[in-house]
C-alpha cells in the first residue's frame, strides 16, 4: 500500500485546504514542516471543491490550489468538484 | 572549501493566541477571522454603568430575549473581518463602479426609454430611504449586540447599506438628475403607498430587543424587498426597456445573495441553540413578516399592478423555505 500525497507551502488559503482534506480523508496523516505542509493518505487523497469553499467562507475554484501547490504524488484525476490522487493497489 | 548545508527545523513554541487555543481545545493556527473575532469583546470588569440605561452593563446578554450558550458561535460563514470584507467590497464596488462608467460613457442611460425611467424612479428611488433606515437599524444591532460574531458583521452590514443607498441615489442622479432624489424623498414623506413600509422601518428605530431588530430588518423585510425589486422588478424592467437598470443595481443583487448567506447560519446555529429561541424567533418572523408583507404590499402593487399578489406569495413561500432551513417551523 503506497501513501498518495500532497504539499503545500503554508500560508492562509492552504491551511484551509488542508482543514477540507483532513475531513474528507480518514486516516490523513499531516507532515509539518517549516513553511511546508504535506499530507500522506493510504492509497487515495481527495480534495472537495465544496469542503474547501465552506473552510474558507468564498467560492473556491479547485484550479487556486495550484498556487500554493509544491508537490504530488499519485495518479490525478481533476474534476470541477474533486482533486483527487490514487494508486492502483 | 566545502559548504555544508544543513536544514534547521525551528518548532514555534505556540501556533495561535492562548485564548483561541483554549476555545479550539488544541494549540493549533487559526484563520485571521477566528484571531479577530473570538472573545474580543470585554466580559467582565465593567466599571460604568450606560447613564442612559443604568439597568444594563455596557455589554450585557440580557438586551435580547434570545439566549446563547457561547455568543460566539453566531460565527460569519463569509469569515469577514474588517480586512477580508473591505477587500471584498472594494472589489464588488471597482465592477459596479465599472457598470456606471459604461452607462455614462455610452449615454446609456440617457437613451433608456422615459417610459422606463418614469417607471423606475417611482418604485425604486424612494428605497434609498429604506437603505438608510436598515443602515441605522443595523448599526443599532451592531452597538447593543453582545459578542464580536455577531456585532461586527452588523456593523459590516451596515455599512454596507449606506453603499446601497449611494448606488440607489445614482441611479436616480443618472435617470433624472436631482429631480429624482427630490420626487423620491417626497413620495417617500407623503405618498400613501410608502407608509406602511415607512412605518415598518421607523418602528424597528425604537425597537429594543437588537436581535428582534436583526430578525425584522435583514430577515423579514429585506428577505422580501430585495428579491422583489431586485430579481422580479429588475426582471420586468428589463424584458421591457434595456438591462441598464441591471448593470446600475449590480451592487444590492450581490450583496443580497452574499450576506442572506450569513443571515441564514446566524438563525440556524441561534434556533439550535435552544428551544426557547428557536420558538422567538418563531414568533418574531411571523409577526414581522406579516408586517413586511403589509408594507410591500403598495409597492409591489406600484411595481406589478394585478401580479403583485401572485409574486408576493410566491416571495413569501421562498422566505418560509429559508426559515424552514434554518429549522424555525412557523
Amino acid at each position: 500500500m503506497s501513501n498518495a500525497f500532497i504539499a503545500f507551502q503554508k500560508n492562509d488559503d492552504s491551511r484551509c485546504i488542508v482543514e477540507a482534506i483532513l475531513e474528507d480523508n480518514p486516516g490523513a496523516m499531516v507532515v509539518d514542516q517549516p513553511s511546508m505542509v504535506k499530507i500522506d493518505v493510504p492509497n487515495r487523497l481527495v480534495i472537495k471543491r465544496e469542503t474547501v469553499t465552506e473552510k474558507m467562507g468564498r467560492e473556491f475554484d479547485l484550479q487556486e490550489l495550484q498556487l500554493h501547490l509544491i508537490t504530488i504524488s499519485g495518479n490525478l484525476d481533476e474534476t470541477d468538484d474533486e482533486f483527487t490522487l490514487t494508486w492502483n493497489s | 572549501m566545502a559548504i555544508d548545508l544543513r536544514t534547521v527545523s525551528i518548532t514555534p513554541l505556540r501556533q495561535t493566541f492562548g485564548h483561541l487555543a483554549r476555545r479550539m481545545g488544541a494549540d493549533k493556527p487559526a484563520s485571521r477571522y477566528i484571531e479577530a473575532t473570538m472573545d474580543l469583546q470585554p466580559v467582565e470588569n465593567y466599571h460604568y454603568r450606560p447613564t442612559w440605561e443604568p439597568q444594563y452593563d455596557i455589554f450585557d446578554e440580557t438586551r435580547t430575549a434570545i439566549k446563547m450558550k457561547d455568543w460566539y458561535a453566531l460565527k460569519d460563514p463569509r469569515q469577514y473581518y474588517y480586512g477580508a470584507w473591505t477587500l471584498a467590497r472594494g472589489k464588488m464596488q471597482e465592477i459596479a463602479e465599472g457598470d456606471f462608467d459604461l452607462v455614462d460613457e455610452l449615454g446609456l442611460a440617457a437613451a433608456y426609454p422615459v417610459a422606463g425611467k418614469d417607471e423606475a424612479l417611482k418604485v425604486f428611488l424612494p428605497l434609498r430611504h429604506v437603505a438608510w433606515a436598515s443602515n441605522l437599524n443595523k448599526a443599532y444591532v451592531s452597538s447593543y449586540g453582545y459578542g464580536i460574531a455577531i456585532s461586527q458583521a452588523a456593523c459590516y452590514a451596515s455599512m454596507d447599506q449606506l453603499g446601497a443607498a449611494q448606488y440607489v441615489s445614482r441611479l436616480g442622479l443618472a435617470f433624472n438628475d436631482l429631480d429624482a432624489l427630490v420626487s423620491a424623498k417626497t413620495a417617500w414623506l407623503e405618498g400613501a403607498e410608502w407608509q406602511e413600509l415607512r412605518r415598518y422601518v421607523e418602528d424597528l428605530m425604537v425597537e429594543k430587543d437588537w436581535f428582534e431588530v436583526l430578525v425584522a430588518q435583514d430577515f423579514a423585510l429585506e428577505g422580501l424587498l430585495y428579491p422583489l425589486i431586485y430579481e422580479r422588478y429588475n426582471e420586468k424592467l428589463n424584458a421591457a426597456y434595456s438591462p441598464v437598470f441591471s448593470m446600475l443595481t449590480r451592487f444590492q443583487r450581490e450583496w443580497f445573495g452574499e450576506t442572506t448567506k450569513w443571515m441564514d447560519s446566524i438563525l440556524k446555529v441561534a434556533a439550535a441553540d435552544n428551544p426557547d429561541n428557536k420558538a422567538k424567533l418563531a414568533e418574531w418572523i411571523k409577526h414581522w413578516r406579516e408586517r413586511a408583507i403589509k408594507a410591500l404590499q403598495p409597492v409591489a402593487a406600484l411595481a406589478f399592478g394585478a401580479d403583485a399578489d401572485a409574486i408576493m406569495d410566491e416571495l413569501v413561500q421562498n422566505l418560509n423555505t429559508r426559515a424552514a432551513k434554518a429549522g424555525i417551523t412557523l
